[in-house]
């Protein structure tokens, strides 16, 4: 067993605990050992993700406990990626939130950032369906933190919203569980796998339910419409950097049901079709949904907000298919919907910050840095929209691709291809009054200065007090920070589109690691002491 | 005894639902609370219903397994109860944070959240 296997679990929840019991009170110690700390889980992601590489699954068993007993945690090419996935957002959003102040507005921030990275790399890691339950918790209280991050009645309001969706999603993910387990006999992802397999197929009716229920929860996590209401009023409230780290959750929902309906509810299991019928219309309402709210926003936090919707309703059409090639395009646009939304959060919070905390899409004095956030704005509209040349474009076509077999091929091709120009027209109008229109106000005001009539209203000047609920430029410790860490998130994007052949030769051999579960089962089941040959 | 059971986890999970689904956040803390229990009671029936059996094997040498019932329903429920017990205070204390900075304990968004600056429109 190779230890670093649940180092990503551990080390966060150390540093954590660290930061919560000696240096509450020195931001400037937070600060260095929470980023040190999101740098070496860099690194160990980093190691996992080449030391899976080779093609094997590797088991770590929690106490040397023989599986399906004892809990194992599960390394394979999937799981390996998507923890560089969440290490490097974390690790780009935290530097976000430190050069933006935003960690100096409430107690906590680094500590609740740590423990949320551990929940989010339990959750990608376990192989248990129960420990998959508790790590989904313990990412959902640091959320809760994190959400409320710097008060505010609006903001507190939306959490109340958001945890209680979140503990009903619990309730369900208990209620799907013991289902389960009534039926199964065990929890062990594996071993159910094997259960289920097994199982005859006129004495199902249970499972079915249980399978159901599951796709829901998971649903209610990756925000699938009629499950998203708690999405756009949280990450339109909640702080600019915690939305965008929120960024990787619903992918944690995606993630999971990539994880059960491969491996547990396999295409040819008694559960066929059933889940796959549901998602499919149920992600293409989702596009539509989010793609109308991003053309008919009126708030730029909304329309980010409704826009990562979208891109969770492409997502999971494309994990509808349930088949190889559409899985891998399905991790492609994971990839690249991850640091797009995250992008799109970090820069309307700049824009937040140079604009009082306000973003309503109306006309006000034109804005500090104005150029170059536009072109940021810019860059990662395109990429939210998948327009050529970032890699929304190359993910959707895979998504294309990959749906042409489908007997509604016409209906998902038209679907996605007609919600790209809402989403087109939507940023287009959004730039637009964020980034032109003020110069219509800057012309008034010379031509009223020239007939020496009172120039229109002057820029409202930031306001500097720490402990307000908005965070304004006044906080920033320092702007250039926030700029590298969104650039970062836009260099990532840039990357996977020039990569873009050895990225989706990758995502093509964990698509493939995926479809072919025996040696996945066998690594937990037989490969141990003890185990019958 | 499993008609019992089971008309008690449904009028809970009925009672917690409608609770859930009230206007204001108090009610809600309640359905919440009612929910869990119902899901928690739940949990230990999926071990299947035995009275008079213990769950932790005692004694050495051969070992009657009908004698006892299955232990990891009750595990799970103990997690669950645990889970559902911070969860219920982390969101009565966000109530109260919500009630007292928002000024009502409604629990839809006001006005100001649709619209700029809360005009009605």
């Amino acid at each position: 067993m190779n230890h670093f296997i649940i180092a990503p679990v551990v080390l966060p929840a150390i540093i954590g605990g660290l930061i919560i019991l000696w240096m509450r009170h020195d931001l400037l110690l937070q600060r260095v050992f929470s980023t040190a700390g999101s740098l070496a889980l860099l690194g160990v992601a980093l190691y996992l993700a080449f030391y899976a590489s080779s093609g094997e699954v590797f088991v770590y068993r929690l106490g040397n406990w023989p599986a399906p007993f004892g809990i194992v945690l599960m390394l394979d090419r999937l799981a390996a990626l998507m923890l560089v996935l969440g290490a490097f957002l974390g690790l780009v959003v935290q530097l976000y939130g430190i050069g933006s102040g935003w960690d100096r507005k409430g107690w906590h921030f680094h500590a609740l950032w740590q423990f949320q990275m551990m929940g989010v790399m339990g959750a990608f890691l376990t192989g248990d369906a129960f420990n998959l339950f508790v790590f989904f918790e313990v990412l959902l209280i640091a959320s809760y933190g994190l959400m409320i991050h710097g008060g505010g009645g609006l903001r507190l309001r939306a959490g109340v919203q958001y945890v209680v969706i979140n503990l009903m999603g619990s309730t369900l993910f208990l209620a799907a569980l013991g289902t389960l387990y009534a039926v199964t006999g065990t929890l062990n992802m594996a071993d159910m796998a094997v259960k289920v397999a097994q199982m005859p197929a006129d004495d199902t009716a249970l499972l079915r339910a249980g399978a159901v229920l599951l796709m829901l929860v998971f649903a209610i996590k990756a925000a699938l419409v009629p499950l998203h209401f708690w999405l756009p009023s949280t990450y339109a409230n909640a702080p600019g950097p915690v939305a965008a780290l929120f960024a990787i959750m619903s992918k944690v929902g995606v993630y999971a049901i990539i994880r059960f309906y491969t491996l547990v509810f396999p295409g040819d299991s008694v559960v066929e079709g059933i889940v796959a019928d549901m998602l499919l219309p149920a992600a293409l309402i989702t596009l539509v949904v989010g793609q109308v709210g991003v053309l008919g926003g009126r708030n730029l936090g909304r329309v980010a907000a409704m826009s990562a919707i979208a891109s969770i309703g492409t997502l999971v059409i494309a994990v509808s298919m349930f088949t190889q090639p559409a899985i891998s395009a399905a991790l492609y646009y994971t990839i690249h919907s991850t640091l797009a939304a995250a992008a799109l959060f970090l820069i309307s919070d700049m824009i937040a910050a140079r604009r009082n905390g306000d973003l309503w899409l109306t006309l006000r004095p034109k804005i500090q840095d104005s150029g170059l956030i536009a072109s940021f704005f810019f860059a990662a509209a395109i990429a939210v929209a998948g327009l050529p040349p970032l890699s929304g474009f190359i993910g959707k076509l895979l998504v294309l691709d990959a749906t042409r077999i489908d007997p509604w091929w016409v209906g998902i091709w038209s679907t996605i291809l007609v919600t790209s120009l809402f989403a087109i027209v939507g940023f287009s109008r959004a730039g637009s009054t964020l980034f032109w229109l003020p110069f219509q106000l800057q012309r008034a005001e010379r031509i009223a200065e020239a007939e020496g009539r009172p120039a229109p209203k002057a820029p409202i000047p930031p306001k500097l007090e720490p402990d307000e609920h908005i965070q304004d430029i006044g906080d920033a410790v320092s702007p250039t920070l926030t700029f590298v860490s969104a650039g970062l998130l836009l260099a990532g994007l840039v990357a996977l589109t020039l990569f873009a052949g050895p990225a989706l030769h990758m995502t093509d051999s964990i698509a493939a690691q995926l479809f072919d579960t025996a040696p996945y089962v066998e690594s937990v089941l037989v490969e141990q002491e003890g185990a019958r040959p | 005894m499993e008609a019992l059971v089971a008309i008690a986890i449904g009028a809970m999970s009925a009672a917690g639902m409608y609770l859930v689904l009230r206007l204001r956040t108090f009610p809600v803390v309640i359905g919440m609370t009612m929910m869990s229990y119902a899901i928690n009671l739940f949990l230990v029936a999926t071990g299947r219903l035995a009275i008079n059996k213990p769950p932790i094997l005692h004694g050495h040498g051969a070992v009657d397994y009908s004698a006892y019932t299955d232990p990891l329903p009750q595990a799970l429920t103990l997690t669950a109860i645990v889970i559902s017990f911070g969860m219920t205070a982390v969101v009565v204390l966000l109530s109260l944070g919500a009630f007292l900075e928002g000024g009502d304990d409604y629990i839809d968004m006001p006005e100001a959240d649709r619209t700029e600056r809360g005009e009605k429109e």
